[in-house]
């Protein structure tokens, strides 16, 4: 067998078995699901007439439903992939990855099971998210097919860059409560970046902080694709963000899986 | 031995059978602490050899090195004819390895756990469900089969573990304490299971802290203590290495025992238990003349057991155990 499709019959192997963990096991899923869902309604329902009015939208929320949701969507991101961080440290506790160790299999098809498995999750409440937001009144304004499949492939790219920060966070970790902890910037980032509210209204000293991360540059270019404002250089430092977190999650966890294990 | 050699003597017509297993001076350390202190093993195809010690004496550490898990400070280290530092995917290839601990997913069934195996060994999909059912059944696990392995019972799980560690028919077969935490019947089961194993030629490195366990099945022991070989050979070469068997007699009364001690200048005394032990070949012959030669003197103790010698005397004398056996001797 060659080694690439060694590769990818192992991985499938490992996605099919983390999918299987998935569906017996929804709960965790499912509570990672409750944040996102919680916090557009709230937003949009108990402090939407105040936000509404600071954005300069009209007594009707929509406009601010409108606003939120993009935000909303990488926070979904965010906070699914804790799930990921939380399964993989429970995971390499568990005896049968030291069986996956001293089988002739290809090396990494053990995260890249799970990092697949993550991602399929996080387009799964995506879309159950983007079911609630359309509900509730989210329209996407004169999007063409273009920019709905690049806004796709953006939240697609975003989850797959933080699912691999949650894999090492993971492995990091010594156990499920240790990895939750440490994966909880991934929830805490969106909410001071302009998710909610636009950068350039915080304080002068905060802008920095909202700024220099990686949601603030992938909401708005959810922004622009979705509702027509302007992208401008956010779309390559989004696209930039989501390479470089890839690129430094996949080498991190790649050597905290190589170490020899405890 | 420089490996260009290797292959010359493989090919000598006289030499020994090629070792599945071999390791020079295999050594390892965990900070500052040594575990394996220079270990060699020469363990050949197709027989069953069983590593004995007490916890913490580097048996878990040393499989682990040898199934590729974690890496060997130092040492030439041969399974299945390959290199375990320069090609660890071949020695995967040739082995299969049942942990201390449930190598088992807990949170799918038991038929899941085999066809995932069957998976990972690359089997057609036909030829994975048979193998899988076949085990199942071998491993009285059908009943279960559909049941989240987490619901298994202890002996259970462990059946589960050899079940999918069989899955790619391996030819070297590493088992870390297959029968610790099990209830007697469970372990009878397992030691079955071995025994099968063998009979298809199958080479089984066994780590164990029973004795028992080593005299049933091993054709070689050695006995591991402070990383280091204490002693190798088979059961009835290890139990040759310490003295042979003896009477004990056991006082109540301090004067009797006293009397005792006068008569039976060649015993060696226990003072704080009141005993008295006799070496002796334990031989119906030579127990009637220490009877009659006690009645003679007058001597009668409160209680009287014979001991031959078994691995578990060879353990304590080699491991330095004492709490057994403890005696005053002078």
């Amino acid at each position: 067998m060659s080694a690439l499709s060694l590769v990818v019959r192992d991985s499938n192997t490992m996605l099919r078995r983390n999918l299987l963990h998935a569906r017996r096991y929804p709960s965790l899923t499912l509570n990672l699901l409750l944040t996102p869902v919680m916090m557009l309604l709230l937003f949009v329902y108990i402090f939407g007439d105040v936000m509404s009015a600071g954005i300069g939208g009209g007594a009707d929320r929509s406009e601010y439903i409108a606003y939120i949701v993009p935000g909303i969507l990488m926070l979904t991101i965010g906070s699914t992939v804790i799930g990921a961080a939380v399964s993989v440290s429970t995971d390499m506790s568990e005896g049968i990855i030291a069986r996956f160790r001293t089988m002739a299999i290809h090396r990494g098809s053990v995260l890249i099971g799970h990092v697949v498995g993550s991602v399929l999750q996080v387009l799964i409440s995506l879309v159950i998210v983007g079911g609630v937001a359309a509900a509730i009144g989210f329209r996407s304004t004169d999007a063409t097919a273009l920019e709905w499949l690049a806004a796709f492939g953006l939240l697609a790219l975003f989850a797959l860059a933080l699912t691999w920060i949650a894999v090492g966070m993971g492995l990091a970790s010594p156990n499920a409560e240790a990895a939750s902890n440490m994966a909880m910037p991934l929830i805490l980032l969106p909410l001071i970046s302009s998710a909610f509210i636009p950068a350039d209204t915080m304080p002068g000293w905060f802008q920095p902080i909202a700024e220099y991360q990686p949601f603030t540059p992938a909401i708005e270019t959810l922004r622009g694709l979705l509702l027509g404002t302007e992208i401008g250089h956010n779309g390559w430092l989004a696209v930039a963000w989501c390479v470089g977190l890839s690129a430094l999650g996949y080498f991190w966890s790649k050597s905290l899986f190589e170490r020899d294990p405890k | 031995m420089p490996s260009s050699v290797m292959p010359m003597s493989r090919k000598g017509e006289d030499g020994p059978p090629p070792a599945a297993i071999s390791a020079v001076g295999l050594r390892k350390s965990f900070g500052d602490k040594t575990v394996l202190d220079g270990i060699d093993l020469h363990i050949p195809t197709g027989s069953v050899f069983a590593l004995l010690g007490p916890n913490g004496a580097g048996k878990t550490t040393a499989v682990k090195i040898l199934s590729t898990l974690i890496t060997a400070d130092a040492g030439e280290l041969r399974v299945g004819g390959h290199d375990v530092a320069t090609d660890p995917q071949a020695v995967r290839a040739a082995i299969g390895v049942t942990g201390q601990f449930s190598a088992v997913d807990g949170l799918i069934t038991g038929e899941e756990n085999m066809l995932l195996m069957a998976d990972l060994q690359h089997l057609p999909r036909q030829e994975g469900r048979r193998m899988a059912a076949e085990l199942l059944e071998r491993f009285d696990l059908t009943d279960a089969a559909k049941k989240p392995a987490s619901t298994y019972s202890g002996g259970m799980k462990r059946r589960l573990d050899l079940a999918m560690t069989l899955v790619g028919d391996p030819r070297i077969i590493f088992l870390d304490e297959p029968t610790t935490g099990l209830d007697p019947r469970s372990r009878h089961n397992m030691w079955q299971i071995i025994r099968e194993l063998l009979a298809d030629g199958v080479t089984v490195f066994l780590t164990t802290q029973y004795l028992e366990e080593a005299d049933e099945l091993a054709d070689r022991i050695a006995v591991l203590n402070n990383g280091k070989i204490a002693a190798e050979g088979s059961a009835e070469e290890l139990k040759r290495l310490i003295p042979g068997g003896h009477v004990r007699l056991r006082f109540t009364d301090p004067a009797v025992y006293h009397t005792a001690v006068a008569a039976l200048r060649e015993a060696n005394r226990d003072d704080d238990a009141l005993a008295l032990r006799i070496p002796s070949d334990a031989t119906q012959r030579e127990l009637r003349s220490l009877l009659d030669w006690l009645d003679a003197a007058g001597i009668e103790a409160d209680e009287l057991s014979v001991h031959t010698p078994d691995l578990d005397d060879v353990f304590f004398a080699l491991t330095g155990g004492t709490d057994k056996h403890k005696e005053t001797a002078r």
